[in-house]
């Protein structure tokens, strides 16, 4: 079968398996098995069989191009020139190929799947677009969502008999009593796994948009779980909202790019009729162009919209017919060299890349993610490492190529900035969760930073090595909460021997993320993913200087404080004597199949990074860089326009000996001191943290309220918006209700009058008369006395009356 | 001598009512009564006849033809009918009273 057959439809099932057991459970949830147990079976094969078939479709993608990336894709100027050279005579020729038929780079399979609609030129579909980075992180999610829903098996399993929660006051003054809802919550995965993966799987930013949403909706439904608690509920709404604000500016960055061109669709689709209709990537970066970025035709002529009116007005349509458009065609070159289109670039690129700072908590958005951690932990784990977060690291990869310098200088700031932010609270941190929460954040601040300094396989790879440790330390840390029923590390200490196969799972997640390793040698991932970053922050600061620097710094000494949080977090939970010993007592190992799940995550997390080298037989090049240097986006980042001097290196430019060496020995030294000071504060315990604590109070309050950004949060929009539903609720209350409520009271005493009214005239009326009526009766029963004589004397008596009356009457 | 004409036929009616009346007014038994009644209806019919004969008459285009006559058949019908209810009254009056004295049935006084 071609691959370009195969692979869609081993995605598709992938992807539409989590849907199938989602819709399943909706239905007969309640009644699979005993208490619903049999949804997790459902929802758990359903995703393994979606992992099964992610594998599949990787080793056929490996089968058919190789480990290594092509030769010529290399990102040279040139060798994308000459391929667009070849390329366009087979193109006017009218050749029945599409770009996916041509060896065209980057290799990407493209296709509408279904149209949902067109409206005028606005065109709906589900459709795909499938590459190796597409291939690389269906791999990833289902192999991680795969792991976590083993996990979460036993780690819900509370859930399967009625659940006492401890946290929850009623009224009366017991603890909430409720029926457990293990169903509900594998219900709640399959969607989430569905939507990450349509996400992944979708071939226009509008289904990706759709996806996005549902992966929002689904963290909603997650983090809020424990719905009764007011803490997760809260939560569960403060990540709703705070995604809605950055989908606001995607929203706009979406009609900036439909506006401008005319077109959802990544790549371009052939429809049956063999017409190519151009998708984004192709008209922002023209394969004639030689891959170099340039405002689209539309975008041009919607900036330039006073010349456009002004010829049109010269040419009146009804005398030349077409002169008009012809004569706008032809000076497009020309606006296009005057900038005309280029804000609009910009434009729709912050956009997209606002959704991106929602979904991927990046300040100022990022408030919602460590509050996120109200939601049981296997959602911790899902949510932060493969799925929700990694949306936005994997859209702004997606659509690096059409992000100008400037929007990448904006993400590489934005990363930059939270990267260090977060990375100085989760120092201060005390809960588990939140350590680990604030260090996803910090992470994800490393990638777009990647990212915006033009390392995309650095930051993708950053990506999936950190999803790989992240989710393992996150299930480590759920592991070491349902031994304790704690979150709080200062109630820890020593558990390594209670759960040894927790420790030092833990312990290689934590080695992978500060990026331990022999330098120049071998290491775990993160040795590899943040070595790639520091060495494109560095080569990118060689470039620039004035923004580099502080890029570099960032990402260095975010290594540092990397390595200083997180072993500062495994010697508090797992090392020295404890410190809680009726916590410690009661401590356990969790049953295997949690603790299962975990050594086959550390084994990823171990080596996912490394790639196997040339010499070695048959597998030689084998790695997750390898791969997604695979789908690179063709072109060079160019320079920046509106910001004269600001330029991209070439990312392989990173590759150079003299630029690596020295971002090794960088990113190495840093995490060494931080692992240090861990080691001396924490491990050994010969400085004791409180004395620094109270040598730098101010400091140390400041980040252990997390830089007041709730408090300014609250004080800069939630209390503001209080004050205005204040105001209006007075307005509803005392107007709008005051004047409903007096119509209310006048009407009332209306009806009073009426009621007297009725009352006393009419019913008076009709009593009267019935009063007289019956006086009148009562007087004249005397005359019936029963005597029958008497009666026919009346009759006679009358009779002769009215004889001797008409006599009267006629005489007259 | 004169004739005998409608004055006298009206004289016996008049006669034959006034007996009827006094009848009625003064008798306690319930059959007088009831004589009395037929007394006064036939006295009325007699006149009835009397007014419609065309021998009896001095204007004949006055005359009421044989209106008169089929009254009176009505009258004796229906008096027929009455006494045939009356005296099933008085039966049962005097079933349950064992007398038939008018003056003791004035249960529906008012």
């Amino acid at each position: 079968m071609e691959l370009s057959a195969l692979l869609p439809i081993l995605l598709g099932i992938a992807w539409l398996l989590p849907l199938a057991s989602f819709t399943l459970i909706v239905l007969f949830g309640p009644r699979m098995g005993k208490h619903g147990v049999g949804a997790s079976y459902l929802a758990t094969s359903a995703i393994a069989i979606g992992a099964l078939c992610s594998w599949f479709s990787l080793f056929c993608w490996f089968g058919h191009y190789g480990f290594k990336p092509a030769e010529h894709g290399a990102g040279s100027q040139f060798a994308a020139a000459d391929h667009a050279e070849a390329l366009t005579p087979a193109l006017s020729q009218g050749e029945k190929e599409t770009a996916t038929d041509h060896e065209s780079y980057p290799r990407a399979y493209t296709n509408d799947l279904y149209t949902l609609g067109q409206f005028g030129s606005l065109k709906i579909t589900i459709s795909y677009y499938i590459d190796a980075l597409t291939v690389g992180m269906f791999a990833m999610v289902t192999l991680i969502a795969t792991c976590i829903h083993f996990y979460a098996i036993g780690y819900m399993h509370d859930e399967l008999h009625d659940v006492t929660d401890h946290e929850v006051t009623l009224s009366d003054g017991h603890h909430l009593h409720r029926p457990g809802r293990f169903h509900r919550f594998f219900q709640y995965l399959s969607l989430f796994c569905f939507s990450m993966l349509g996400l992944v799987y979708a071939g226009n930013i509008a289904m990706v948009f759709v996806f996005w949403e549902l992966v929002g909706i689904c963290s909603y439904f997650l983090i809020g779980f424990y719905i009764e608690r007011k803490s997760a509920s809260n939560a569960a709404n403060k990540a709703f909202i705070v995604n809605r604000v950055g989908d606001f500016g995607m929203i706009i960055g979406l009609m900036a790019l439909w506006g401008g061109l005319g077109t959802f669709a990544f790549g371009d689709v052939t429809d049956a009729d063999g017409k190519v209709e151009r998708g984004i990537f192709s008209q922002v970066r023209d394969p004639a162009n030689g891959y170099a970025l340039a405002a689209p035709d539309g975008m041009v002529r919607s900036a330039a919209f006073d010349a456009v009116e002004e010829i049109a007005f010269e040419h009146p349509g009804r005398l030349m017919p077409g002169a008009a458009a012809s004569e706008i065609n032809s000076r497009i070159p020309s606006w296009r060299a005057d900038h005309y289109g280029y804000w609009l670039l910009v434009i729709a690129g912050v956009g997209i890349f606002c959704g991106c700072v929602g979904k991927s908590a990046q300040f100022p958005l990022h408030v919602w993610l460590p509050d996120a951690m109200e939601g049981p932990t296997p959602v911790s784990a899902l949510v932060h490492s493969a799925t929700m977060v990694a949306a936005g690291v994997y859209l702004v990869g997606r659509f690096l190529p059409v992000f100008a310098p400037e929007v990448l200088l904006v993400i590489a700031y934005t990363g930059c900035i939270t990267l260090f932010i977060a990375a100085t609270i989760a120092i201060t941190a005390t809960d588990i969760k939140r350590v680990l929460a604030y260090s996803t954040v910090s992470q994800l601040g490393y990638m777009m930073l990647a990212l915006g300094v033009g390392g995309w396989v650095a930051g993708l790879f950053h990506l999936i090595t950190h999803a790989f440790f992240k989710s393992l330390l996150f299930m480590c840390s759920g592991s070491v909460i349902h031994a304790t029923h704690t979150n709080e590390m200062t109630k820890m200490g020593g558990l390594r021997k209670k759960m040894p196969v927790t420790a030092y799972t833990m312990l290689v997640g934590c080695l992978a993320i500060i990026g331990a390793g022999i330098p120049f040698l071998i290491g775990f991932s993160g040795y590899y993913s943040k070595d790639a970053i520091v060495a494109q922050a560095l080569s990118f600061s060689l470039a620039n200087p004035l923004h580099g620097a502080v890029f570099f710094y960032a990402a260095v000494g975010g290594a540092a404080m990397t390595a200083f949080y997180m072993f500062r977090l495994w010697y508090m939970t797992f090392a020295g004597p404890p410190r809680d010993h009726h916590i410690y007592d009661h401590a356990h190992e969790s049953p295997k199949i949690m603790y299962r799940p975990l050594i086959v995550l550390a084994v990823f997390a171990a080596l996912v990074g490394c790639t196997v080298p040339d010499w070695f037989p048959a597998l030689g090049g084998l790695g997750v860089q390898n791969l997604l240097e695979q789908a690179r986006p063709a072109g060079e980042l160019g320079e920046g326009v509106l910001m004269a001097g600001l330029a991209y290196p070439e990312e392989h430019a990173s590759h150079a000996h003299s630029i690596h060496v020295q971002a090794t020995v960088y990113a190495f030294s840093t995490a060494l001191g931080g692992f240090l000071l861990a080691t001396v504060f924490y491990g050994l315990r010969w400085l004791n943290p409180a004395d620094v604590k109270q040598q730098f109070f101010p400091v140390y309050n400041f980040l252990l309220n997390k830089w007041y950004f709730d408090e300014l949060y609250d004080f800069l929009f939630v209390k503001p918006a209080h004050f205005v539903a204040f105001l209006i609720t007075f307005v509803d209350r005392r107007l709008i209700d005051g004047f409903i409520d007096n119509l209310a009271r006048w009407a009332r005493k209306l009806a009073h009058f009426d009621d007297l009214i009725d009352r006393y005239f009419v019913d008076g009326l009709v009593n009267l008369t019935a009063a007289w009526t019956y006086s009148l009766g009562s007087s004249l029963r005397s005359l019936q006395t029963g005597r029958l004589r008497q009666y026919v004397m009346l009759i006679v008596i009358g009779l002769v009356a009215l004889s001797v009356l008409i006599n009267f009457a006629s005489a007259r | 001598m004169e004739p005998v004409g409608i004055s006298h036929f009206m004289t016996v009616g008049a006669i034959m009512f006034v007996c009827g009346v006094v009848c009625m007014a003064t008798k306690r038994n319930a059959l007088g009564v009831l004589m009395g009644i037929e007394l006064v209806l036939n006295g009325a019919n007699v006149n009835f006849v009397a007014l419609s004969s065309d021998f009896l008459t001095t204007n004949p285009a006055r005359g009421l033809g044989l209106d008169g006559q089929f009254i009176a058949l009505f009258v004796i019908v229906l008096a027929a009918a009455e006494a045939a209810v009356a005296l099933a009254i008085t039966l049962n009056f005097y079933n349950n009273h064992s007398t038939v004295d008018v003056d003791r049935a004035d249960e529906l006084k008012g």
